[in-house]
Formats: structure tokens, C-alpha cells, sequence
């Protein structure tokens, strides 16, 4: 089987404000064939590469710093106890719950805002992350347990995962009519968001102040104390929900033309629209359950992926990819450079947004 | 201007029954506009009565009457209205007004249905500056925040406003909403990092987050009164450039509006509103979100009858949240953010889904 590549330069329909939208690439293999543009391909495959090097640094810089050989040797089974102990037990499965919530975090962002055309539309904004606060909140306060319960593991990501799925719920329940429509859908996030911002700093001022300190630093993210079993579960759900939301993305693109072209195309309007929401929310609900709602990775990723890869709307593999590679660096840093051990949503934020603004502030387009 | 299309909201359908003639059409959306305001109005008095009259100790309409109207009383109650009741009532509407008013603007300036205050960085800018006065400055009431939660409003604002419009293209509703949003998220990184680690600041901190009215007072209302005064000024006239921007710049350029004039007005007259109503009672998320979307289902998308209106509804929603807190926590109270928020949520949810809302 022989496959052709064409390179093809300005033949890409122009984007607005007459730039040719870059140098595509058409595959063909047999009678199939496929095209992309350079920036499309080569962006998510950086990004990998980046996210793989970065995870190999995370477990061997900390407190405890090992050379490359050493956390090597210890990956291939040999190795001293204390070495065996802080790469396998502590840095493992809090690297990999790392590129696991920020894979879905980006994902769960790109469709979202996809769906509803809204560079705000993000699960951030649309009270899905508000509504696992909540649980976590309400479980870290009302139960008068504090630190403990925090890092027990068991009862605030549980507690988490419940209100996500329950804001999930509502969000779908409530902004339901014969269908999905991205403005009503925004409109109702925002409901639940007002809401379940309002019971999380309602919730803090009842709580005491060293519960309300800890429910603190829940809300921002962390990953401290990470354990194999939240890399397990959040591992097993992303393998069933990531293929499903690379699925959906496929229809996201014909939502794109409007309802009733889509429907001219053979899109079931209805099953495709809830099945990119369903998806998008159960991304977002295993995630926070495994971190907490990792400030803004979703909201401002896929805006770094649509500009950097240069398409029409969030790429999300990129989008994904792009998450990942910016919750492992936060943790990295939070663990590395900074002289605290900050939640590493305050480093997403803080790195991910002066990046976003400096894109802005550089950039030619003004797409979502 | 083409306005990118992540920004602009679904088109209305065609094929909705025409109106029999258009001069009857106009009167009955001018006869609907009319009452729809003479009935803000009324509401506007009702709050005002009920936010004076209701509290820990409740008073009659009477003596309420009494009170207000003979200076010389100095019975309990007298003393409870014109020392407590009436500040708090005063600071309210104007609060009210304020937020009302700056949403109806941000959302037609961003052309964003999530058009809120909050989104150009006032409550971003706020929130750092009140922390920044907690941790620094060890200030520790909602007086001493005053001022430090206006500059930080204004200076997030410039900033956003900057950002947004430093790229080639200038500002664009979608720049200017993702400026915003990055701001947002880098000053709240900011609190959190400061926070996170001083649980003494925390402590203050999370009781302004939440939005109240209380324990304000008079100095309160007198050192943003001016800012907000000023404000509903610029807004009002900002209004009918507000209606030829929306048929796009190009166009209110070709009909001789003076664009960036235009966009200036509004952004001043937004960050003085939104700025002036957070610095006095915190961050209170729901009012400008809303009550634009409330008001269009009356007046249609016209900002000569939309931003007025706002303001009217935001005032009547801020009070009477206001006085729900105080008769649902017995004998404490809820703080008004929370109220707005839990009640404001499923009324607005009912609204959308009752209607298909006037688009933008």
C-alpha cells in the first residue's frame, strides 16, 4: 500500500482578515483520504512529547532529588527502599493523576466551549466544578473532620464526585428542551454556578477557620498525598470516557454549521448534543474527584490550543494534551522552585494566564 | 466590524406571526414598555417600605411613617430606622442601581450574554486589593476596604481593558471577554496563593466574599454615592450609542458615532458603577448577570428603555434579598450574595426555560 502526501500551500480556505490559515497536508492512503493542517498535527504532538518529559523530570525532582539513572533503575525494579518508596508511592501516582485531571480538565473545556460557541462556556463557569465544591465543602465542614478527611481519601472525593454529577444533572436536566442549545445551556450554568458559589462561601463562613482553610485549599486544587487507587479509577474512566470524547468531536464539528444543516447531514440533533455533554461532564466530574477543581485549566487551555494550533474552533487533542503538560509543569514548580508547597491550582492559573494574555496581546485572530 | 460568531448569540428565527400593522406593533411594545416601568417603580417603593419596615425588630408601616416624616421623634424606633434602616435601605438601591446598570452595559459593550462586571476584572481587581489590605495593611472592616476595593476595581479594569485591546485587531468583544476571564484567573491565583498559606486573612477575607449590606452604615453609602451618581449619569447618556453600536461599528461608524468615544463612556460609566457597588458591599455576582435578561423580556433589546429599567430592577432585587436574609435566619441573618444567589438561581432558570430569551 503505497500513501501520498501532498503538500499543498494556500489552498486552505482563508481565514478572517485574508490570512491563508497555513500549510495543509492531504493523506491519502488507497481510496481514503485525509486532510490537515501542519499546526493541527504537530502542535498535539509536541505537546505530548513535552507532557512525557515533564512526567520523567516530576518523579525525580522534590525533596528528595534523584538523578535520571536512579529514577530509571527504580522504574525497571532494582533500587534502593527510600528510592523504590518516593518514586513508586509518592511520585507515581501524583505525576500521573496530574496528567490524567489536566487531560480531562482540557478535554471537558474544548468541548464545552465548542458546544455552546462561548470562549467562556468552561466547566469552571458553567457550575459543574462549583457543584463538587460543594460536596467537598460540605464534607470537609459539616463533618467536623479537617485535614484528615482531606487526605483520608475517602470522603471528600467521593463527596466531590457526587456534586459534580449532580450539577452535571441539573445542568442537563434544567437546560434541556427538545434538545440542547448552547445559549440556554450557558445561561443555566451560570445559574448553578451563582448557586454553588454562593453555598461554597456561605459554607466557609459557618465553618471553623482551620476546616475552612482546608476546604481552602481543596477548592483551589491540589495533588498533594495522590494515591494509586485515585490513578486507578481516574486512569480506568478516562480509557472509557477519552475515546468517547474524541467520538463526539467528530459531530461537535458538524453542530458547528447550526442545527438544521447538521440535521441536513444525518446528525440525530438530540442524542448527538447530550451524548457531547454527558461526556464533557463525566470528564469533568472523575477529574475534580481526584484533585479538586484545578483553577481554570479548562477555561483557559483550549483558548491556548484553538491560537496555537490556528483552526476555528478548540482543538481536543490538543486542548487535552496542552492541559496535561500545564498541570504537570504547575506541580513540578509547586514541588521544585516555590518555597511553600502551594496547591497547584494557584501555579495553573498563574502560568496558564499571563501565557493567554501574552497570545492576545501577540495575536492576529480573534476566532474561539 | 464582523463579529466573531463564538460572541454572538443564536439569530431569532424567522417566521414568528408578524404584528397586523407596524405603527400597531410599535404602539403595543411602547403601551408594554411603559407599564413594565411605571410597575418598577412601585416595586422600587414597595422594597424600600419592606427593607425599612422588616429586621430583628419589626416595625409597622405607621411608625415607619412616623418616623420618617417627624425629625424630632427620638423614640426606639425612630432611632432604629434613621440611624440603621434607612443607611442600609439608601446603600441598597444604590448598590442595586449600580450593579443593574453596569450588567445592562457590559452585556451590550461585550455583546456576551455572560456579560457580567465581574468579567472586565472588577471583582478580580477588588478581591486582590481587599486582600492586599488584609495582609499588608491588617485592615479589618468593610469601611477601611472602601477604597482599597475601588482602586483594585478600577486598575483590573484599565488593565483588562488594555490587555484587550493591545492585540492587532484592537478590542473585540471576544479579546476583551478572554482578557477578562485571564485576568480574572491570574489575581484570583494571586489571593489564593496569599491566602492559602495566612488563614488569619482567610478569616476576614471570607465574610466579605460573600456580598452583604450589613454592617455598612451611612460613611458607607456617602463615600461611594458620588461614584455611583456619576455613573447612572454617563450610562444614561451612553445608552442610545449603545443601540447604534449593537447594528455593529461599521455601521454606527457610517451614522456618524464616534466609536471609541462611544466604548470609552461605557467602560468608565461600567467600572465606576460595578466598582463603586463591590468596593461597598463585596463582590455580589447575580444582579448584573440577571436582571438584563429580565428586563429585555419587557422592553426589547433598545438600551434607551434596557439600562433604566436595570437599574430600577436591580434595586428592587438587591432590597428584597436584603430583607429575605433578614426574616429567614432568625435571629441572625443571611448575607444578601448568598439570598440573590440560592433564590435569584431558580427564577432566572424558570425564566430561561419558559421563554426563548431575547437574544443579544
Amino acid at each position: 500500500m503505497t500513501a501520498t502526501v501532498d503538500t499543498l500551500r494556500g489552498t486552505t480556505p482563508p481565514e478572517p482578515g485574508g490570512r491563508p490559515a497555513g500549510r495543509a497536508v492531504t493523506v491519502r492512503v488507497g481510496r481514503v483520504s485525509a486532510r490537515f493542517r501542519w499546526r493541527s498535527v504537530v502542535v498535539p504532538v509536541v505537546a505530548l512529547v513535552v507532557v512525557v518529559l515533564l512526567a520523567a523530570v516530576s518523579l525525580g525532582r522534590g525533596d528528595y532529588p534523584l538523578g535520571v539513572a536512579d529514577v530509571l533503575r527504580t522504574l525497571a525494579g532494582a533500587g534502593e527502599v527510600s528510592q523504590r518508596f518516593v518514586v513508586l508511592e509518592l511520585r507515581a501516582p501524583r505525576t500521573l493523576v496530574g496528567v490524567l485531571v489536566g487531560l480531562a480538565f482540557g478535554l471537558a473545556g474544548a468541548l464545552f466551549q465548542t458546544f455552546a460557541r462561548n470562549p467562556l462556556a468552561s466547566p469552571d463557569v458553567l457550575g459543574i466544578t462549583q457543584g463538587a465544591s460543594v460536596g467537598a465543602v460540605a464534607a470537609i465542614v459539616l463533618s467536623g473532620g479537617s485535614a484528615g478527611a482531606l487526605l483520608g481519601g475517602l470522603g471528600v472525593p467521593l463527596a466531590a464526585l457526587l456534586g459534580a454529577l449532580v450539577a452535571g444533572a441539573l445542568l442537563f436536566a434544567l437546560a434541556w428542551r427538545a434538545g440542547l442549545d448552547g445559549f440556554r445551556l450557558v445561561l443555566v450554568g451560570i445559574a448553578l454556578w451563582t448557586s454553588g458559589n454562593a453555598l461554597t462561601d456561605y459554607l466557609l463562613t459557618r465553618a471553623q477557620i482551620y476546616d475552612a482553610a482546608a476546604a481552602y485549599v481543596w477548592i483551589t486544587g491540589s495533588l498533594n498525598a495522590r494515591t494509586w487507587d485515585q490513578a486507578a479509577q481516574l486512569g480506568i474512566s478516562l480509557l472509557v470516557l477519552v475515546p468517547l470524547a474524541l467520538a463526539a468531536g467528530r459531530v461537535l464539528g458538524v453542530l458547528q454549521f447550526g442545527d438544521d444543516t447538521a440535521r441536513g447531514l444525518g446528525v440525530r440533533l438530540a442524542s448527538a448534543q447530550a451524548a457531547v455533554v454527558v461526556v464533557a461532564v463525566l470528564l469533568v466530574a472523575a477529574a475534580v474527584a481526584a484533585a479538586g477543581p484545578i483553577a481554570f485549566v479548562a477555561l483557559i487551555v483550549p483558548q491556548i490550543a484553538v491560537r496555537l494550533t490556528g483552526g476555528w474552533r478548540p482543538p481536543l487533542l490538543a486542548s487535552g494534551l496542552l492541559g496535561a503538560a500545564l498541570v504537570t509543569v504547575a506541580d513540578l514548580l509547586t514541588r521544585t522552585v516555590l518555597p511553600e508547597a502551594l496547591p497547584v491550582g494557584i501555579l495553573t492559573a498563574a502560568i496558564g494566564a499571563p501565557y493567554l494574555l501574552w497570545l492576545l496581546v501577540r495575536g492576529r485572530r480573534t476566532t474561539a | 466590524m464582523s463579529l466573531p460568531s463564538a460572541t454572538r448569540a443564536p439569530a431569532a428565527t424567522p417566521g414568528t406571526p408578524a404584528a397586523p400593522t407596524a405603527a400597531g406593533a410599535r404602539t403595543a411594545r411602547t403601551r408594554r414598555r411603559t407599564l413594565g416601568l411605571l410597575a418598577l417603580l412601585v416595586l422600587v417603593v414597595a422594597a424600600c417600605a419592606a427593607s425599612i419596615a422588616v429586621g430583628t425588630r419589626p416595625l409597622g408601616l405607621g411608625t415607619v411613617w412616623d418616623a420618617l416624616t417627624d425629625r424630632s421623634l427620638r423614640t426606639e424606633e425612630a432611632v432604629i430606622v434613621w440611624d440603621l434602616r434607612v443607611p442600609r435601605t439608601a446603600l441598597g438601591l444604590l448598590v442595586g442601581a449600580a450593579l443593574g446598570v453596569s450588567g445592562a452595559l457590559m452585556q451590550g459593550h461585550t455583546r456576551n450574554p455572560l456579560g457580567d462586571p465581574g468579567l472586565l476584572g472588577v471583582t478580580a481587581g477588588a478581591s486582590f486589593a481587599v486582600v492586599l489590605a488584609i495582609t499588608l495593611f491588617g485592615v479589618g472592616t468593610p469601611a477601611g476596604y472602601v477604597w482599597f476595593a475601588f482602586a483594585g476595581a478600577l486598575a483590573g479594569t484599565v488593565a483588562v481593558f488594555v490587555l484587550g485591546s493591545a492585540g492587532r485587531g484592537g478590542a473585540t468583544p471576544v479579546t476583551l471577554a478572554l482578557a477578562g476571564s485571564a485576568l480574572t484567573a491570574l489575581l484570583f491565583a494571586l489571593v489564593r496563593a496569599m491566602l492559602v498559606t495566612d488563614s488569619d486573612s482567610l478569616d476576614a477575607f471570607r465574610f466579605w466574599v460573600v456580598g452583604a449590606l450589613a454592617g455598612r452604615g451611612a460613611d458607607v453609602a456617602w463615600q461611594v454615592a458620588p461614584f455611583i451618581a456619576a455613573g447612572l449619569v454617563l450610562a444614561l447618556l451612553n445608552a442610545p450609542a449603545l443601540d447604534l453600536l449593537g447594528m455593529g461599528e461599521d455601521v454606527a461608524r457610517g451614522l456618524g458615532q464616534r466609536v471609541w468615544l462611544a466604548r470609552v463612556v461605557g467602560l468608565a460609566a461600567t467600572t465606576l458603577l460595578a466598582g463603586a457597588a463591590t468596593a461597598a458591599c463585596g463582590p455580589i455576582a447575580f444582579v448584573g448577570l440577571v436582571v438584563p435578561h429580565v428586563v429585555r423580556a419587557f422592553t426589547g433589546p433598545s438600551h434607551r428603555w434596557l439600562v433604566p429599567c436595570s437599574g430600577l430592577l436591580g434595586a428592587v432585587l438587591l432590597l428584597s434579598a436584603d430583607v429575605l436574609g433578614r426574616v429567614v435566619a432568625r435571629p441572625g441573618e443571611l448575607q444578601v450574595g448568598i439570598v440573590l444567589a440560592l433564590v435569584g438561581s431558580p427564577f432566572f432558570v424558570a425564566l430561561v426555560r419558559r421563554r426563548r430569551t431575547t437574544t443579544l
